[in-house]
């Protein structure tokens, strides 16, 4: 490893952030797929699986993905909440791969809700 | 690079790795690879989080849940639940001893909403044994700004304005420290950190090496620039292994990234670092002893003048600064003197971190703003005293320091108020004691431990402190003689006022500020041959009272030799011919009806 210059320490500083932002608490956008046993059974972990690769893409560290239980709302599974600070969290419904894919790249990265697979905003 | 959706931080400092969280850590491997969330969901081993009672710890991001001690059964429950289902699980959640409240969220737990963390900021936040991390919160940027855009005098003149004084003990201005060697000449000059940490309870500057190694690499590299040295040693007790560990690898990692070595930063400043592994006597964490000992001999302390700031480690300048001073350095430098100053009181500023351990709910490790008083720390964030027992005193600054009892529990911390009431600011161990102490036998048992570790190199400390030792052992035995309280005040002053280094001059201050506060307690051992709070064995006659005793069968269930017979509504009775005298009965008995 060469030697660090004081812009490389910066450079190096604010790449490592993106990695450790998890626990500072700085978020702009949650998506939450919702993981009951229902959801699971439905897909979900597939849903969880490419959401993931697209953040990974979107090289973003202020959108934090969790999991939450079943909404109750089992036959609608997987289900997945996108909540951009600032406005009403919005619920999908029937998530596979694609659609997962889709929300993220329209209504994560770009702020358009995908009024196809919505279920509902929630008030 | 992959993306992780959270971060398990779990605690591996040593209080934590001794409650099990390295089985933990490959229990939650096993199940995070079973449950195939591996690749989602990343374990960071964290130092010391501080709440080491709890332990083993585990905060979750960015869900910012606390869990606490956990059990490698809890495990699988707690992947599936928490980590696959989204569902946190509350019986790990921390309980507050008051109300029964469980509270899932670490900010929230009284013990940590009273801190204020500068030298503990990067605790269980980060993991210690990678670079990044420490970077990724501004680590290094201190020394950036001070290699790059600051002179010598420049550092200092911060250092001064922050007013932090020795976290070692004795208090001296930083600052002041610093501009002594700085104007000492030579070419040769050396910055050392003190991580002997002697002192019987206190775990601070270990838990701040093991949480955050680069804070004390940070600091040293920019003192070595205040004062124009080249070569920073770090003595650290071989006790220490996992905080010698961590030490080799960050000093590894800084070489890697010409962050120690030649030209730092391309600033032209030199400077490495070394650790030397001392074999743990408490006499050389006194500055001249400590030098004797890295220069290969026997650990002795030495007459001053000459002062380490003239003639130091091979008799050229030098400056020995104590770990959690160090890890204060770097963020005086980013933030400012004046930032460090508006936190405190008038001679105390900054924060000071405390090892809180004894008879406390919350045993652990807190940092807290200088200012705070004894009452807040003790019951606020330590939770008071378990087991519906009373408090009786708080012993600061281990076996140099003294008690202070209950009536000055609103002092400030602050190194002159704390000084008033008879006891010091010390390193940081700070011991809670219970209406089940005795204050003789604890003024022995740090007799004991200051006999044992004088070095023998003067006549009042060797000889004096064994005398000291002998007449509280008499005492303790109920062979005390009234003239005893006189001679071990006689003696007290005279090792004071004579002995040679700080050890035999503080010596006898337990000693001194037991006699000013409980006086009552050696007299009672004296006259009455009595032990008011039934520890001294040889003053207890392991009787029940059968008007006091309320038939609750406590010591029947706990004696170890089946020394007590007892039945339903009636009184216990301890049979003398099997009783091993172990006190468990008396510890235990809630109407205090065994003597
Ligand atoms: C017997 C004795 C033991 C000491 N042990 C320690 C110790 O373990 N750690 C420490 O930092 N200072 C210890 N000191 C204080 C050091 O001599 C010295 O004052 C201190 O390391 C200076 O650093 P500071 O100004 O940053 O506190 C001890 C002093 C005496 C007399």
């Amino acid at each position: 490893m060469a030697k660090l210059t004081i812009e490389d320490l910066k450079k190096l500083r604010d790449s490592a952030k993106k990695s450790t932002a998890l626990r500072e608490g700085e978020t702009s956008v949650k998506v939450t797929v919702h993981m009951g046993t229902c959801g699971i059974a439905a897909g979900a972990r597939e849903v969880m699986d490419a959401l993931l690769q697209e953040v990974t893409e979107a090289k973003r560290s202020d959108i934090r993905v969790i999991t939450s239980g079943c909404m109750g709302m089992c036959s609608s599974e997987p289900n997945v909440t996108v909540e951009i600070s600032g406005n009403e969290p919005v619920i999908y419904q029937h998530m596979d791969r694609n659609r997962m894919r889709q929300v993220f790249k329209r209504h994560v990265l770009l702020g358009e809700v995908q009024t196809d697979f919505a279920l509902a905003r929630v008030k | 690079m992959t993306t992780f959706r959270t971060d398990l931080l779990l605690c591996g400092g040593t209080g934590c790795r001794a409650s099990g969280s390295i089985q933990i850590k490959e229990a939650l491997m096993r199940e995070l690879a079973r449950q195939k969330l591996d690749t989602e969901i990343r374990i960071i081993e964290t130092g010391c989080n501080g709440f080491c009672a709890q332990g083993p710890i585990m905060i979750v991001q960015p869900d910012n849940i606390f869990y606490q001690k956990l059990k490698v059964e809890d495990i699988p429950n707690l992947v599936e639940e928490h980590f696959l289902k989204g569902r946190p699980v509350k019986k790990l959640f921390y309980k507050e001893p008051a109300s029964a409240a469980t509270i899932p969220s670490m900010d929230d737990i009284p013990f940590y909403s009273k801190q204020k963390l500068i030298v503990l900021r990067n605790r269980g936040a980060v993991d210690p044994e990678n670079i990044d991390e420490y970077i990724a919160r501004d680590g290094y940027i201190g020394l950036g700004k001070a290699l790059l855009e600051m002179t010598p005098e420049q550092i200092i003149a911060e250092v001064k304005t922050s007013g932090l004084r020795g976290r070692g003990g004795a208090g001296f201005p930083t600052g002041l420290k610093w501009e002594f060697a700085s104007r000492s000449k030579g070419d040769v000059k050396y910055a050392l950190c003190n991580a002997d940490e002697g002192d019987p309870g206190a775990f601070m500057d270990r838990s701040v090496l093991e949480a955050d190694p680069h804070a004390v690499l940070e600091g040293m590299i920019i003192a070595g620039k205040a004062i124009g040295a080249h070569q920073g040693y770090i003595y650290c007790r071989a006790e220490y292994p996992l905080a010698i560990k961590r030490l080799g690898i960050a000093i590894r990692q800084a070489r890697n990234y010409g962050l120690l070595g030649k030209d730092i930063l391309g600033s032209g400043h030199d400077f490495d670092i070394e650790v030397y592994k001392g074999a743990g006597a408490f006499v050389c964490g006194e500055e001249t002893a400590l030098m004797q000992s890295l220069e290969g001999r026997r650990g002795m302390p030495r007459s001053r003048p000459p002062f380490p700031a003239q003639q130091g480690l091979w008799k050229k300048p030098t400056v020995l600064n104590n770990v959690e001073t160090y890890a204060n350095i770097a963020q005086i430098i980013q933030n400012g003197g004046a930032w460090y100053a508006s936190i405190g009181t008038e001679t105390s500023k900054g924060t000071k971190v405390f090892a809180l351990t004894g008879a406390v709910s919350n045993i652990g490790l807190v940092e807290v703003p200088m200012g705070i008083s004894l009452r807040e720390i003790i019951f606020d964030i330590g939770g008071g005293i378990p087991k519906k027992r009373k408090f009786k005193a708080v012993q600061l600054g281990g076996p140099s320091g003294g008690c202070v009892p209950e009536q000055y529990l609103d002092t400030p911390v602050d190194y002159e108020s704390i000084m008033k009431v008879g006891a010091i600011m010390g390193s940081g161990g700070m011991i809670v004691m219970n209406d089940q102490t005795c204050m003789v036998d604890m003024a022995r048992f740090f007799m004991d431990f200051i006999q044992d570790e004088s070095c023998g190199k003067c006549t009042p400390c060797r000889e004096g402190t064994r005398r000291m030792l002998q007449i509280l052992e008499k005492i303790t035995q109920g062979l005390g003689e009234p003239a005893d309280l006189d001679l071990l005040e006689e003696l007290s002053h005279m090792i004071k006022n004579s002995a040679l280094c700080g050890l035999g001059q503080t010596g006898p201050n337990p000693v001194l500020s037991t006699l000013r506060y409980f006086r009552h307690e050696y007299e009672a051992h004296i006259y009455e041959k009595r032990c008011p709070a039934k520890r001294c064995v040889k003053l207890l006659k392991f009787e029940v009272d059968p008007e006091k005793c309320i038939k609750c069968g406590i010591c029947f269930k706990g004696c170890p030799a089946k020394a007590i017979e007892w039945k339903k509504k009636e009184p216990a009775l301890i049979l003398k011919d099997k009783c091993i005298k172990c006190m468990t009965c008396i510890t235990n008995c809630p109407a205090d009806a065994i003597s």
